[in-house]
């Protein structure tokens, strides 16, 4: 083999051998955190997680409920607040804005608020909600949470809006039925498994979103379902139980992470699900 | 869709409704956090209302009671008068305790290690960066200290307890006084910060050859390693409950204004040197409801919660300081319990 | 009739827009409100983006009077004794551990793209592909949990031996010279090269496949090899989506917070080793927010925020810039 020939085949080989490393440096990573969360929140867990609530520091007991309770009502109000103004803007995109000039600012637009810093978001919820109302709330957590999952949101539907065919859209005008019935009974109706998907996307987004609750949702020792004050939720008590020196404290920590990973796999596996179903009705 | 969004209006209404008179937020000092939580589960069983207190630094506390989205802050750093005036705030003090040196060295156990002042303010300048440096040699000559770097562990947030530990060392320490000072919050000129008393716990629980500044409760928690520390007296002590109150039967809490008193440093055979309390501080202008809920709190504390805070190495005020506290409340806000 | 293109499309735009009532029949209000409402969701959507840099650069206002521009850039003293701040060394811990997540990511993540698109045999491919998004799945807390509780004491079994021998290199090795905490600068790196690998990996793989198959295999055919194909044919041709990957995972990382607060060393000095603790604007917001007992301290604060906002704006604006060229078929270089 001449020397050009050997070093091509040198470098394809070698390179070919780092590639693979590459890739089994990235794989090895994640096995590694979802082994240790496993490992250690499964060592975690206990039924106290779910009827009991947090302990005071130095306490030997277990209990996550409020934080539970806490977290799936923030979510309840983000997606409250998300749903109708990503499911609307991203309705506006595909039915009214199409292809204009106007229409792809407003994607474009979308597309740089998709990657937004989540801290960021959080100072922006404290300066419009916090500070006017005088009160941490969970309130205004949910608020940061939703703008957070609002882009996630606005692009799927559009996308998923997109790719209804015009037939069934002018069969139903055809029938005499107004653009906005159309949209809603027809339109809607046949991309809801792709809309679901995109929902279930920016739930999973903002599941396990700590820094835009820092200064909105704050913590609460206690349980409770008061909006307008603070409220215990998961990603700032694995923060505080985390960094501190008690034992049962920083098992609490994996316990949660390792259920807020659950969490978030089956989400992403329902969404997967919801998606293939878009796939074979087109 | 209507019937939707009046289900939806209707459980708002039940969830925001629900428990707003029966639950207190205060926030603030991480250094009274074990001492809160305490009178805070036990008062609970005993009232029903929850108090609901965030550990998020004595800066936290300060900065949350002035924006008034809390009822109460808790601040190891007393405000002085002036600043209280100019807030439209008043301030009266939970209970003495202490700050420990927590140390991780292998093969040395809680207690065996003395450390001074000075060396302490050495280690923090960062001139003492070993452990077997001849100035700590020169305190422990019976011990086997390790050629061991040593990870200096300060708070990240804006702390009280920083407050009563760099006031420490501004008194033992000229040169700390000049390059940094005293305050919540300084420009260390080493180490690595941990978030609360429980992040500098942590941290010197992981890093070996650590040392960090703590409220002595959290050592005992953890079971953690403490130093004794050379007294002004120049004596050699050991934390304690008593050490802590010697600090604290030095001053006069009920001739000092607005009880601002500072604790660090006080003489004494077997006085603690770095001797702290916390003050909580209320907004005049909350409303009277609030204000009393929290004054109810804190009076149950320091009549029925005396044992709890001992059990934990909290010094109860003593019972002329407890009315020197009601009198105090009836002249600031006009009001009292 | 059934096709659904962009001729269909325009049709059934111009019948929804020639859309009238008939003479005599009830016009339906609920249509204009539900237009009206349409626009407003995208307007509110649109807004927030400025809404944000609006609102935060309001209440930096007072910390952007005391101390102007460049002053604030270029001071290192944060000390809220004496209520002087300066942005310096949190500027510095940003960029630094986002550059260094991303010179350990980028050519992971190339390396894997390569691997699943090129290399792998079939069976693997999914498995893989689905294994790497996963890592984006993982929520930003968990990683910084992991990263003080698992990887950091480990790291700090490797620190010595960095010391020992990068450490002594003269020059280069007061970068690496530090007590061995397991925290630090370098680790806060690493941890963020973890999270912002999937990002980038999986941009340059969809980017890849859209490579016309023609391109490729008529390299192929010429003899060329795997990495030839790769680093010569397919790279140049996806440069600017590549690009546009890039800055995508550069945004993530500069905007990065948990994972960061916890395995950072909450340092505000600046150090040359990378091995000691150090900080960024968002740990130093996480820590620091809710204590700033001063009006000027929480607007200095809110100031790096600002400062923050600024520089990921301009990155997340050029990552989706160059990643819609190529969707709009512009990234072909020939």
């Amino acid at each position: 083999m001449t020397g050009v020939v050997l070093r091509r085949r040198v470098t394809d080989v070698v390179s070919k051998i780092l590639m693979g490393v590459a890739t089994v440096i990235g794989v090895f990573f994640l096995f590694w955190i979802l082994w240790t969360t496993l490992k250690f929140g499964v060592a975690g867990m206990h039924w106290d997680l779910f009827t009991k609530d947090t302990p005071p520091p130095g306490f030997n007991g277990f209990g996550l409920r409020n934080a539970f309770v806490g977290s799936l009502i923030l979510m309840g109000l983000s997606l409250l607040v998300g749903v109708p103004v990503g499911l609307m803007a991203g309705t506006w995109l595909a039915e009214y804005g199409f292809h204009g000039r106007t229409a792809n600012a407003v994607r474009f637009i979308n597309d740089i608020m998709l990657s937004a810093p989540s801290i960021e978001i959080g100072l922006f919820a404290y300066a419009i909600v916090v500070a006017p109302m005088g009160y941490f709330s969970a309130l205004a957590g949910s608020v940061a949470l939703a703008i957070l999952m609002i882009p996630i949101i606005v692009r799927t539907t559009d996308e998923m809006l997109s790719l209804v065919g015009s037939d069934i859209r002018e069969a139903a005008l055809a029938l005499g039925a107004p653009k906005s019935v159309v949209i809603t009974k027809v339109t809607w109706r046949a991309a809801r498994a792709g809309i679901l998907t995109g929902i279930l996307i920016g739930l999973a987004r903002i599941t396990g979103e700590t820094a835009p609750l820092l200064f909105t949702a704050l913590n609460n020792q206690y349980f409770s379902t008061n909006v307008f004050r603070p409220m215990a939720n998961i990603p700032v008590v694995i923060f505080q139980f985390a960094l501190s020196p008690y034992a049962n404290w920083q098992q609490m920590a994996w316990a949660a992470a390792f259920i807020t990973v659950v969490f978030v796999l089956v989400l992403s596996i329902l969404a997967r699900w919801f998606l293939a179903r878009v796939k074979t009705t087109r | 869709m209507k019937k939707i969004l009046a289900i939806l209006l209707a459980a708002g209404g039940v969830f925001s409704a629900t428990a707003s008179a029966q639950m207190l937020t205060g926030a603030g000092s991480t250094w009274v956090y074990p001492l809160v939580a305490k009178w805070s589960a036990a008062y609970q069983s005993k009232t029903g209302i929850q108090v609901n207190y965030q550990s998020i630094g004595s800066g936290g506390g300060i900065a949350q009671i002035k924006a008034g989205t809390v009822a109460f802050g808790a601040s190891d750093m007393p405000l002085k008068p002036e600043d209280l005036r100019a807030a439209g705030l008043i301030q009266f003090p939970t209970a003495v305790a202490g700050a420990v040196m927590s140390y991780n060295l292998p093969g040395i156990s809680s207690g065996q290690l003395i450390l001074s002042g000075p060396v302490v303010a050495d280690i923090y300048l960062a001139k003492i960066t070993k452990w077997n440096d001849p100035a700590i040699a020169k305190l422990n000559p019976d011990l086997n200290l390790p050629d061991m770097n040593i990870t200096v562990v300060h708070r990240s947030d804006g702390s009280g307890t920083t407050f009563t530990f760099t006031d420490y060392l501004s008194k033992v320490s000229p040169e700390w006084k000049e390059k940094v000072g005293e305050n919540t919050s300084v420009a260390w000129p080493t180490g690595v910060g941990g978030k609360g008393s429980e992040g500098v716990a942590s941290y010197v629980q992981r890093i070996e050859g650590a040392i960090g500044y703590v409220e002595y409760a959290y050592v005992l928690e953890t079971h953690g390693s403490y130093a004794r520390m050379i007294n002004r007296d120049g004596n050699v002590v050991s934390p304690s409950l008593q050490g802590f109150q010697d600090a604290s039967a030095h001053v006069d809490w009920t001739k000092a204004q607005d009880f601002y008193v500072i604790l660090p440093y006080q003489p004494g055979p077997d006085t603690w040197p770095i001797a702290g309390c916390t003050w909580q501080i209320l907004r005049k202008n909350a409303t009277q409801a609030e204000n009393e809920e929290v004054m109810k709190f804190f009076l149950w504390g320091f009549e029925q919660g005396q044992d709890m805070a001992r059990s934990i190495s909290f010094g109860p005020l003593p019972p002329s300081t407890v009315e020197a506290i009601r009198a105090y409340w009836k002249s600031e806000l006009g009001y009292g319990i | 009739m059934n096709d659904s293109g962009p001729a269909a499309r325009t049709e059934t735009q111009s019948a929804l827009a020639g859309q009238r009532a008939a003479p005599g029949s009830r016009r339906f209000s609920g249509d204009a409100f539900f237009h009206a409402a349409a626009v407003l969701a995208a307007i509110l959507a649109s807004v927030t983006l400025f809404a944000t840099v609006i609102a935060i650069a309001y209440d930096s206002w007072p910390s952007i009077q005391t101390f102007g521009v460049w002053r604030f850039l270029k001071s290192s003293e944060w000390n809220p004794v004496t209520q002087t701040f300066g942005a310096f060394p949190f500027i510095v811990g940003t960029l630094v551990s986002s550059a260094i997540a991303m010179i350990l990511a980028v050519p992971i993540s190339f390396g894997t793209a390569v691997f699943i698109t090129e290399i792998a045999p079939f069976w693997i491919k999914r498995p893989v592909a689905g294994a790497i998004e996963l890592l984006a799945g993982i929520p930003s807390i968990v990683y910084g949990l992991w990263g003080l509780l698992v990887f950091a004491p480990v790291f700090s079994e490797i620190e010595p031996w960095i010391n020992r021998s990068i450490g002594n290199i003269p020059g280069i090795g007061l970068l690496f010279r530090g007590p061995p905490m397991g925290i630090g600068m370098l680790t806060a790196g690493i941890i963020l090269a973890i999270m912002v690998l999937p990002y980038i990996s999986s941009i340059m793989r969809d980017v890849f496949l859209v490579v016309p198959s023609s391109l490729r295999e008529s390299a192929y055919a010429m003899g060329c090899t795997t990495w030839e194909v790769a680093w010569h044919i397919m790279l140049p041709y996806t440069r600017t989506a590549v690009t546009g990957g890039i800055f995508l995972g550069l945004g993530r990382a500069l905007g990065e917070t948990m994972a960061v607060t916890f395995v950072i060393g909450n340092s505000n000095m600046m150090s040359p080793s990378l091995l000691m603790p150090s900080a960024t604007i968002p740990s130093v917001l996480a820590n620091e927010f809710t204590e700033a007992t001063t009006k000027l301290y929480l607007s200095s604060l809110i100031y790096l925020g600002l400062i923050l906002i600024a520089i990921t704006l301009v990155v997340r604006f050029l990552a989706v810039l160059l990643i819609r060229r190529l969707a709009r078929g512009e990234g072909a270089s020939a």
